[in-house]
């Protein structure tokens, strides 16, 4: 056996799974789809005494519209959000960026909650939670409590959610149709985690930006919200602005690090190119060679 | 037993024989999900899968990998074992329809459900139109990535015909077979001899006939 013992506890709902983690008192270690946990346990990297498996509480799963929001259940797969009506027609840009976690195999297990209380920095759907604004319902035998995505990263794979609460939904606000979806990653190969990658999404009224929101992944400890960028955007016709200038200012709000895939000043290099060409693609601004 | 019969039993044999494996009646075969969730005696779960459509109990230890229920306790071992870390794909199976890497995935935590293995999708008397087009086009040099290749593929046409879209997909509503779909969608099955060009040949054949 590879993983350390653990005891395994199959909870049917929501009530019941926080029982547990709260009677575990940070002993437990919950278990969505298992594409990263799996490995980590196999490695002892991860060694919880209780293993609770989300599997069965079928509360935590599915699509469902609520005021001015779409609430996605955080046990949904990213393919069946990927396959999601709602999903496709609210937010397209979600089902874009889902389209780029891991291969089909892992899509078909793979939760969009895990991936987002996982936290991984160079993941697509804690980017995602954070540049579309997403709101995420902590539960625990203490209470609810609702903390925005752009809040919830304390640093690689820490997240606030305390030991004994569980993610139970992932609120989405609406955004106009009209929207301008920014997306894009550079990675070794399709699947892989992001070296570089960039998400985010622009509202354009009477031709000028009056909404912008971006977020960098790979680029740093968390999912990185480029705010002097937005506020750059703010007001301004896409005609007059200079991607390569709104670039400069996003890039320097980025801390990448170096690691065997890349430096940390390649990262930098790379995000200033995919930032001026993803926002100038975006708008339709043509740009000097 | 004689010294003869113990030369023919191998190591696989011993091992699966020591696992208690019987074939469980329909009827008890829904085990209530309450029994599953505290360790038996000797910290053993009790666990039903349906193989191949044949139920089947096993008393696991939790931490065994759906993966090493298939080989070590069932004695499939046509699923094979590549990176046991969700790398290469050469675990894949069908678990209710849909392709996942059973090394990725704990037994216990698909207790009840469906799962197709390559044993399960044809036989070397009546092989599957995929493992037929498989030998046609040569879509394969060692082999050992081709079971986890033709259990992801059977299920990747599916996903197509019900409209999943993929990286690749331009338009959300016109999910349509291609080569470039293919290449995308098989991109979590490693192989290592690089058969791939006549593996998206396969592929290509028995999606044709289906049409």
């Amino acid at each position: 056996m590879k993983p350390a013992p653990f005891d395994y506890m199959r909870p049917d709902t929501i009530e019941e799974a926080c029982a547990i983690l709260a009677e575990a008192g940070g002993g437990a270690t919950v278990i969505a789809g298992g594409q990263t946990l799996m490995p980590l346990l196999a490695l002892r990297m991860s060694q919880p005494f209780i293993l609770v498996d989300l599997s069965r509480i079928t509360a935590l799963r599915g699509v469902t519209r609520i005021a001015e929001a779409t609430r996605i259940g955080p046990m949904t797969t990213q393919n069946d959000a990927i396959a999601d009506a709602t999903l496709q027609s609210r937010l397209p840009l979600l089902v874009q960026a889902l389209r780029h976690v891991g291969h089909h195999q892992t899509r078909n297990r793979g939760t969009i909650g895990g991936s987002i209380a996982f936290g991984e920095p160079a993941a697509e759907s804690p980017a995602a939670a954070v540049a579309l604004g997403a709101t995420l319902e902590l539960r625990s035998v203490r209470g609810v409590r609702t903390v925005p995505a752009d809040e919830f990263y304390l640093g690689p794979y820490a997240t606030v959610i305390e030991p004994d609460e569980l993610l139970t939904a992932i609120d989405v606000p609406d955004w106009p149709a009209d929207s301008v979806p920014l997306f894009r990653e550079v990675a070794l190969r399709p699947g892989d985690f992001a070296l570089v990658g960039l998400i985010g999404s622009i509202v354009l009224e009477s031709g000028k930006i009056a909404r912008a929101s971006l977020a960098w992944f790979g680029m740093g400890a968390t999912p990185i919200k480029a705010r002097r960028a937005e506020d750059a955007l703010i007001g301004q016709s896409p005609d007059s602005l200079q991607p390569a200038l709104i670039a400069e200012l996003a890039i320097a709000e980025t801390d990448p690090f170096d690691d065997h895939h890349a430096t940390a000043d390649y990262r930098r290099t790379v995000g200033q190119r995919i930032f001026t060409r993803t926002l100038s693609e975006a708008l339709g601004i043509r740009q000097a060679a | 037993m004689t010294t003869e019969d113990f030369n023919r039993v191998s190591r696989r044999t011993i091992l699966g024989a020591s696992a208690a494996i019987c074939a469980a009646p329909a009827a008890t075969a829904a085990v209530p999900a309450s029994a599953a969730k505290k360790p038996g005696a000797q910290g053993l779960l009790p666990v039903t899968l349906k193989v191949n459509g044949k139920h089947l109990h096993l008393d696991l230890d939790p931490r065994t990998t759906l993966l090493d229920a298939l080989r070590e306790h069932l004695r499939l071992t046509g699923t094979k074992k590549g990176c046991d870390h969700g790398q290469c794909g050469a675990c894949t199976v069908i678990v209710e329809g849909r392709r996942i890497n059973s090394c990725l995935t704990l037994a216990v935590m698909h207790d009840g459900e469906s799962v197709t293995t390559i044993e399960g999708l044809g036989t070397p008397e009546k092989l599957h139109p995929m493992q037929k087009a498989f030998v046609v086009h040569d879509g394969y040099q060692c082999g050992y990535c081709t079971p986890g290749q033709i259990c992801s593929a059977v299920a990747m046409l599916d996903e197509i015909a019900a409209g999943l879209p993929s990286h690749v997909t331009a338009d959300l509503d016109k999910v349509r077979f291609s080569d470039a779909e293919v290449r995308e969608r098989m991109s979590g099955n490693i192989c290592r001899c690089a058969a791939y060009s006549n593996i998206v040949a396969a592929i290509r054949d028995v999606a044709e006939q289906d049409a």
